[in-house]
């Protein structure tokens, strides 16, 4: 902020230490589960968390024993099927807002906007009369469709926000070489905009994989994706805290993961539109 | 790519411009009107009928009895209370500890890419992941919080911060503010970048301070994020319950209860799919203003 140059001592103890004091708040519970999670289970009530004697025991009981895996495997289904389906619907109406001109678009582009500040609470009980009529309760096309509208109003903003950046005129040139509107948003468009695809498909994914009230309502028997399986095992195996943060530490890590690969890019579609919480 | 064996007629072309659009909205559209807005009025109308899921032959239209039932229910201003408590300390602790990590990771250090990224990690994590590690550092036997605070002779005996309605809200919201100060950090810094460096420039030749900057240059510039930082994070803050619901699930008692949250437990473990509507109909409408603001503010963002 301020033009001198502040010598390296000052700048320690301004802005590399108190950065790392935020740092250490903000990653410190992770690290402590990750810990906790590699500590052997006669060891971590006597000695408490440590790298030392690190053991996978945790994690392998974790897949053998209480079925991790299927939970990973709804949770992959889950969340892939929602960013087929978030995406598809994004990417139709983010096209619609970004190159046509129609009545009422400030109104629906809000509408997209409102979804995601009412309470799930308020959605939640009729949504789960209608999947039971429909007879989807406890399937992935439920927890998809739910998940797909968590997640279809950033998408759109985001997609809209990358579309703008597209000049009109190329997709007008592919109209004069005899595509059609179609084929302009396919050939010409969403080439052009794959990164920010990508990086929409990726917050999509984050979302779905970490929903968790619809999840827990919607599904919960026979597809029970992680987080559920999660909040299950706290109440089943309250002290086995070797086991369930390495439940914690699998459960988070696709998330994580991907995030960090497009973080740059989701940060400033992010702070455009700005909707997860 | 086709070759168009005969040019469009002009005619054809209005109706794509009028159609396409449509045709290309409707699907999102359709999926949000039904997944969340016929709910919504669907949950209204609940809310003026006696419905118990168990009993599931009598709906009657009943007015507006769950509504003064839940003005008259001790629980749901207890909840009230706790909802604004909750948001008027998370929200504000979230927006402090953002704008000091905002202002740091904007000066200039070696590991400033680093940094930016890792702050964020919270805010990908699930909230399930997220309440599972807290209860552990809470946990009052083994708990990292307990041990280091023995260890620092701030404390005589453990506390068992969850199971005690003392402290449990307040360890929730510990819990919440940590999930959700990198969003604030974020949005900051966003802010801090888009003012031009020779306003910072000019303001030292004129020799104004280091605060004096802060106040005349930094926060004005920054105000117009701040307002939509905070207005997004009460509505999702108050909204939240999924942290509250794996930590505590509103206990011990009625200690971590918050409105949206009562609204929940009361229709998923009582069934009562007519009183959980009415309280998430009350708590709705209490909100709405808010959203209101700014759905305004964003209203004038959009270029059509």
């Amino acid at each position: 902020m301020i033009i001198k140059k502040r010598s390296l001592t000052r700048r320690l103890l301004t802005v590399d230490l108190p950065i790392t004091v935020i740092l250490a708040f903000a990653l410190g519970p992770y690290v402590w589960m990750f810990l906790t999670s590699v500590t052997a289970k006669n060891r971590l009530f006597t000695f408490g968390p440590s790298l030392v004697e690190a053991t996978m025991e945790n994690y392998l009981r974790l897949f053998k024993t209480v079925g991790f895996w299927n939970n990973l495997v709804d949770s992959f289904i889950i969340a892939g099927g929602t960013v087929v389906v978030g995406l598809t619907l994004s990417i139709m109406a983010a096209y619609a807002f970004s190159r046509f001109r129609f009545p009422a678009k400030r109104g629906l582009l809000l509408q997209f906007l409102v979804i995601n500040m009412f309470p799930v609470v308020l959605l939640i009980l009729p949504l789960f009369i209608f999947m039971r009529q429909l007879g989807l309760i406890d399937t992935h096309a439920a927890l998809i469709i739910a998940n797909s509208t968590v997640a279809i109003p950033f998408s759109v903003w985001m997609m809209v926000s990358y579309m703008n950046g597209i000049p009109r005129s190329l997709d007008e040139a592919a109209m004069t070489d005899g595509c059609t509107r179609l084929g302009a948003l396919w050939r010409v468009v969403m080439p052009l905009c794959l990164p920010g695809i990508i990086a929409t498909g990726i917050y999509i994914f984050i979302t779905a994989w970490n929903e968790y009230l619809y999840a827990l309502t919607l599904g919960g028997r026979n597809v029970r994706p992680i987080t559920v399986a999660i909040q299950t095992l706290i109440g089943e195996y309250e002290v086995e805290w070797g086991l369930l943060t390495a439940g914690g530490v699998v459960g988070a890590m696709p998330a994580t993961v991907l995030f960090l690969i497009v973080q740059k890019r989701l940060i400033s579609g992010l702070t455009q539109g700005a909707v997860k919480g | 790519m086709k070759p168009n064996p005969s040019p469009p007629k002009a005619g054809g072309m209005a109706l794509g411009r009028t159609v396409l659009p449509i045709a290309m909205l409707s699907p999102a559209v359709l999926v949000t009107v039904a997944i969340v807005f016929l709910p919504m009025l669907q949950t209204a109308w609940m809310s003026l009928h006696d419905y118990i899921l168990f009993r599931p032959k009598s709906f009657d239209f009943v007015g507006l009895k769950n509504f003064i039932a839940a003005l008259n229910d001790e629980v749901f201003w207890i909840s009230l209370r706790h909802t604004l408590i909750w948001i008027f300390l998370t929200v504000p602790s979230q927006l402090l500890l953002g704008l000091a990590a905002a202002l740091l990771l904007n000066q200039e250090f070696p590991w400033r890419g680093l940094a930016r990224a890792l702050i964020i990690v919270p805010w990908a994590l699930p909230s399930v992941v997220i309440s599972l590690m807290w209860v552990w550092i809470y946990d009052s036997n083994y708990g990292v919080l307990n041990d280091f605070l023995l260890r620092l002779g701030l404390i005589a005996t453990s506390i068992p911060w969850l199971a005690d309605p003392a402290t449990a809200l307040y360890a929730i919201i510990l819990t919440l503010t940590w999930q959700g100060f990198p969003f604030f950090a974020v949005m900051i810094l966003a802010g801090l970048q888009s003012i031009p460096r020779s306003f910072y420039e000019a303001a030292a030749i004129d020799g104004a301070s280091g605060w004096r900057q802060f106040w005349h240059i930094t926060l004005p510039g920054i105000s117009g994020v701040l307002v939509t930082a905070v207005l997004l994070r009460i509505i999702w803050v108050a909204n939240s319950i999924d942290v509250i619901f794996v930590m505590t699930g509103g206990g011990p008692g009625y200690a971590t209860y918050t409105l949206p949250l009562y609204a929940f437990i009361k229709a998923r473990t009582n069934l009562d799919f007519g009183y959980g509507s009415a309280l998430a109909v009350l708590f709705t409408l209490m909100l709405m203003g808010l959203v209101i603001v700014y759905l305004r503010r964003a209203g004038k963002a959009v270029q059509t």
